[in-house]
């Protein structure tokens, strides 16, 4: 009855090790729709975190909290009202954005309760899903959008330059972007430049309200994705 | 604390309490001899007995005591045979060698409740003033009152932290009381199917519960203790009510349906014709054996005046303020009596300040009694939290090593 697995999964979830790379070890840290608490229990035990979680399903809520993770049933877009201002140091949206209605007010709340967001979803403009599209005609199915169009979760498919360009209007500053291929590889930036739009399958924003000096000085290495055009 | 001695005057205009329940199993404690506690109401209190079961043993420095807080019906007996009904423990299933709260692991103490009938001051214990019994005379407690004198057992104990305190129901409120009033001394809390307040439904359905007793010509005004027949009748009434309100319709509906008792066709009369009918009058007999009428009317009267918010400015996230409490609740889908927007209601609040919450809501038909019966899923739940809980305090045993938690 007690774990089922004792060592957090996350070796097969290479956006999860991304994310939890960006985290500073110990400091307080919200995973929304932490799934099975996989990640949470990987910063609690290898980072020192404060964690916590949000989970929507059950299943994920029941195998978090009997891991020992304070993980709470609830959803994201009704209860993070509920969470102070500048409660944490980072927030976690990881491949949940595409299923949230109000991704605006969500990520409003994301950078209100916390210094930083870190945001990851998969890449509509990746060139496979365009292929899809464009020569099949048919709605994109991938690894990373496993579901049939009339039976999914997701309703809202971004491309990489989609939320770049949401985040500016939203005036969040964008202090780190990992652009993952196909393969689970993180790209280079200056070596894909424009193409990243193409080429990543998914890809982690790391966003805070204001410029920090880390971003300053990572400068235009990190810096967001030109438009296509 | 100042120390006041036994013959001081702040014993003066205190309420002594004379047991009558003795030789119980057990542990008995005389508290409030030399400064007596203060309750809510105003009166004070001392000196009185509280009787309490442990089980398993206290570590070395003292740091894995789980203070488990009783319901409405419940006592201190939660795992052993009850010492007048020897029925099995209450929370048998829950507490024990290999289950969620190990007694191998941690050290629990059971108390019974501040207005109780086994062994813990209440109204049928004896007042020395008069000679006779307090009846109605018997001051009022409250949650707050009960908890309080919880804590000076624990303070007898020489226990500085509680690991947990957890229960169910009435229990679940005297753990929020516990976390809200003494979060230094709670490590972690896992309040179950309970409520911060006790809602206007719920207190409709204890006002039903009371006037049944009080309807009953054996009660006398609240003084039977020395008649011969006692308000068993409504008290047993005032059980069978409350009974519905534990279970769920699917509940009922699937362990009884419209099933008839003993009999292949109705009576056309008011026999018991129905096996739902027997079982709830079987519920309230068995019960009026081992429960005090009074201590009825003090307890349901503790739960209704339970409203956490009210004492914080009636807002509940000022109860828990700055708290370093662990918290996990626990709520059950079927539950009408504490549902889980009540358990719900306390976690926004917990994270209004940014506290530690885990918050379960168990998918179950077995209504708000399902705390007491075998879940796999919640038992999953108490045995994952206070594993993880134990890992942070630091808790010798299996809990230390991550792989060593890998089987139960």
């Amino acid at each position: 009855m007690n774990r089922i697995q004792s060592s957090p999964q996350i070796q097969n979830r290479i956006d999860l090790q991304r994310v939890a790379d960006m985290i500073e070890p110990g400091s307080r840290v919200l995973d929304v729709g932490c799934g099975d608490g996989a990640l949470l229990d990987y910063l609690v035990h290898f980072k020192q975190v404060d964690g916590r979680g949000i989970e929507l399903s059950q299943e994920g809520v029941n195998r978090s909290v009997s891991l020992g993770l304070a993980v709470v049933q609830g959803d994201a877009e009704i209860d993070l009202q509920h969470y102070p201002s500048d409660a944490f140091d980072y927030v976690i949206l990881s491949q949940t954005l595409q299923s949230i209605y109000d991704v605006r007010g969500t990520l409003r709340e994301l950078l209100r309760i916390s210094r930083h967001a870190i945001v990851s979803f998969p890449n509509l403009g990746y060139w496979r899903v365009r292929f899809d599209l464009l020569v099949r005609g048919r709605s994109p199915m991938s690894e990373k959008l496993p579901y049939i169009w009339c039976d999914s979760p997701n309703i809202r498919f971004c491309t990489l330059t989609d939320f770049v360009t949401l985040a500016g209007e939203m005036g969040f500053v964008i202090d780190r972007i990992i652009s993952i291929d196909h393969s689970g590889r993180a790209m280079p930036r200056d070596t894909v430049g424009r193409w990243t739009n193409w080429l990543a399958e998914e890809a982690i924003y790391l966003l805070s309200r204001e410029v920090s000096p880390d971003s300053a000085s990572q400068g235009s290495a990190e810096a967001p994705l030109p438009a296509e055009q | 604390m100042t120390v006041v001695s036994k013959s001081g005057a702040t014993t003066t205009g205190s309420i002594a309490v004379e047991p009558v329940v003795t030789g119980l199993p057990g542990h008995t404690i005389v508290l409030g001899d030399t400064v007596p506690l203060a309750l809510v109401s105003g009166q004070r209190l001392g000196p009185f007995t509280v009787a309490y079961q442990t089980y398993g043993s206290l570590n070395a420095n003292r740091s894995n005591a789980i203070l488990v807080c009783h319901a409405l019906s419940g006592d201190q007996f939660a795992i052993d045979p009850h010492p007048i009904t020897g029925k099995p423990g209450w929370w048998e299933t829950v507490i024990g060698s290999g289950l969620p709260i190990d007694i191998d692991r941690y050290f629990v103490i059971c108390i019974n409740v501040l207005g109780g009938c086994m062994g813990t001051a209440g109204p049928k214990d004896i007042n020395p003033q008069t000679g006779k019994r307090f009846g109605l005379d018997f001051p009022i407690i409250t949650i707050t009152d009960m908890v309080a004198a919880q804590k000076l057992v624990i303070d007898h104990l020489g226990i500085d932290k509680l690991f947990c305190v957890t229960g169910g129901s009435m229990g679940a409120m005297q753990v929020l009381e516990w976390a809200s009033r003494y979060p230094q001394r709670v490590f972690c809390a896992i309040p179950i199917a309970g409520a911060a307040r006790h809602s206007a439904q719920n207190i409709a359905f204890h006002e039903v519960g009371r006037q049944a007793i009080m309807a009953d010509p054996n009660w006398h005004g609240g003084n039977y203790y020395d008649h011969a027949e006692q308000p068993h009748r409504g008290l047993a009434v005032a059980r069978m009510a409350a009974h519905i309100t534990y279970l769920s319709d699917s509940a009922l509906h699937q362990k009884f349906g419209r099933e008839l008792q003993d009999r292949t066709d109705v009576s056309y009369g008011f026999d018991a014709d129905f096996q739902i009918e027997s079982y709830l009058r079987h519920q309230g007999s068995t019960f009026v054996e081992r429960f005090d009428a009074n201590s009825y009317l003090y307890m349901t009267r503790a739960m209704d005046y339970f409203d956490l918010a009210a004492e914080h400015e009636a807002i509940l996230a000022n109860a828990f303020e700055d708290s370093q409490v662990r918290f996990c609740l626990i709520s059950f889908t079927s539950d009408w009596l504490f549902p889980t927007t009540e358990s719900r209601q306390i976690v926004h609040a917990l994270n209004a300040v940014a506290a530690s919450v885990s918050f379960v809501e168990i998918e179950t038909d077995a209504g708000h009694d399902a705390f007491l019966l075998d879940e796999p899923e919640f038992f999953g739940i108490l045995s994952g939290f206070l594993a993880g809980a134990a890992e942070l305090r630091g808790l010798d045993g299996d809990a230390s090593g991550r792989t060593g938690r890998e089987t139960s």
